[in-house]
Formats: C-alpha cells, structure tokens, sequence
C-alpha cells in the first residue's frame, strides 16, 4: 500500500506501471484519475488547500479499509495540493487484485471515501476571483452504498 | 491550552489559520459558543452549524464532543477531494 501526498505533478501511466510491476500475483488493475476540470472555461487555476497530518491519516485508513474489504493484493493513493491548472491530474487511485470485480469496487470505494472523508478543499481562481467549491449532496450519500 | 484549527472558507472568515485557545469548554458545541461570543468574526463562521465538520485530534468528530484530553481541534467545511 502506498499513499503520496504532494504538491509536484506525477506521471499517471508510469505510477501506473510500477505499481503494476510490484503487484505480483494480481490478476486485475484498476486505476482512476482525477483531473482539474474548467466547465466555465474561465478557470485560471484550481487551488488545493489540505490539513497536513489528518490527510496522511485520512488516506491510511481509507486505503487500508479498502485493502482488508476487497483482499487486495495493492492499492496506491496519489493526491496533489497547492495550485493546479486546468486539465492538470490532482490526484489518482490504483487498486490490484486477483480478480476484476474486487479491483474495481475497491476502486470506487477509495474514491467515493476520498471525496468526503479525506481533508481538502478546492478552490477555484478564475477572472471574478476564488470561490470555495461546495460539496455534493451527492458525494456524501455515495459513502452509503459502503 | 488547546490549539485551535481552521480551513478552508472558516480560515478566511475568522482570519487566521491557527490558535492556542485558553478555555475550560467541555464540548466542542461549548467552544465554538465561547468563541462565537468573543468576536463577531467567529460568530460569523459557525453561523451555520450544518456547513462546518469538526475533528478533534485530527479525526472527525460531532458537535456534542467532549474535549477532555484533546490536543487539537479542527474546523473546516465539508470535505472536497477528489
């Protein structure tokens, strides 16, 4: 299991493809990418506040759930802080298992806890200023399916 | 003596991102009415109680949590990552 959290960029299919190297035994890999997205077309950047210490924690436990629910054989966590720009990756999940079902449950399973359980903020900076983006109804009633 | 967190919007609203607070709170609920009641700034930020997570120690926490033995608390919006 392997959690980073930085602010530098990564290289989604190289972190994809050391992790599926190290994976021995697995049958399945999934992984997920998230990326900034500009539906106004006017975002200048997307700035990613954290709180350090909790998220490290955070995602340990979130990964380790994960690993122990769904028997993985790994699971990777990447998340990126501080400024980004649009189409930049901020953050990405990979998860390997001996079979596909459980690689992608545990997939979307890291996802939909990150979302709501993992301490950070997006901000949005674009020509009329920042402005916090507000959770999701949505994202909190995801963790019920869990 | 318990330090005293905030991000995010609550870190702009109230103006800093940390503090050593002197208090005898017993709850969470207790502190952030002791603070509401120190400076409008404050009184501002917890204004809406459902828009504010807590977590005490660095886990998450409810409003009706004791602070006895806590260290560190934490207030933030609602969890954005992803």
């Amino acid at each position: 299991m392997e959690i980073r959290l930085q602010q530098a960029a990564f290289l989604a299919g190289d972190e994809l493809d050391g992790f599926t190297a190290r994976a021995e035994g697995a049958g399945a890999i999934v992984s997920f990418s998230g990326i900034v997205r500009d539906d106004s077309g006017q975002l200048s950047e997307m700035v990613i506040e954290h709180y350090p210490g909790m998220t490290e924690r955070a995602l340990e436990a979130i990964a380790a759930e994960a690993v122990e629910r769904w028997k993985l054989i790994d699971a990777l966590v990447i998340h990126r802080f501080g400024p980004m720009k649009p189409g930049a990756q901020i953050m990405m999940v990979a998860t390997a298992a001996r079979h596909r079902r459980a690689a992608f449950e545990a997939a979307e399973f890291l996802m939909d806890y990150l979302k709501s359980r993992a301490p950070f903020w997006k901000q949005e900076h674009g020509p009329d200023g920042a402005r916090w983006v507000a959770a999701k109804d949505e994202d909190e009633a995801a963790l019920d399916r869990w | 003596m318990i330090d005293v967190l905030y991000f995010a919007w609550l870190r702009e609203r109230i103006g800093l991102p940390r503090e050593a607070v002197e208090t005898s709170a017993a709850t969470v609920a207790d502190l952030v009415a002791e603070l509401s009641d120190r400076e409008e700034r404050y009184a501002l930020a917890f204004s809406d109680l459902s828009a504010v997570r807590v977590a005490l120690d660095q886990e998450l926490a409810d409003f009706d949590a004791p602070l006895a033995g806590v260290r560190e608390v934490a207030f933030f919006p609602p969890m954005t990552g992803g």
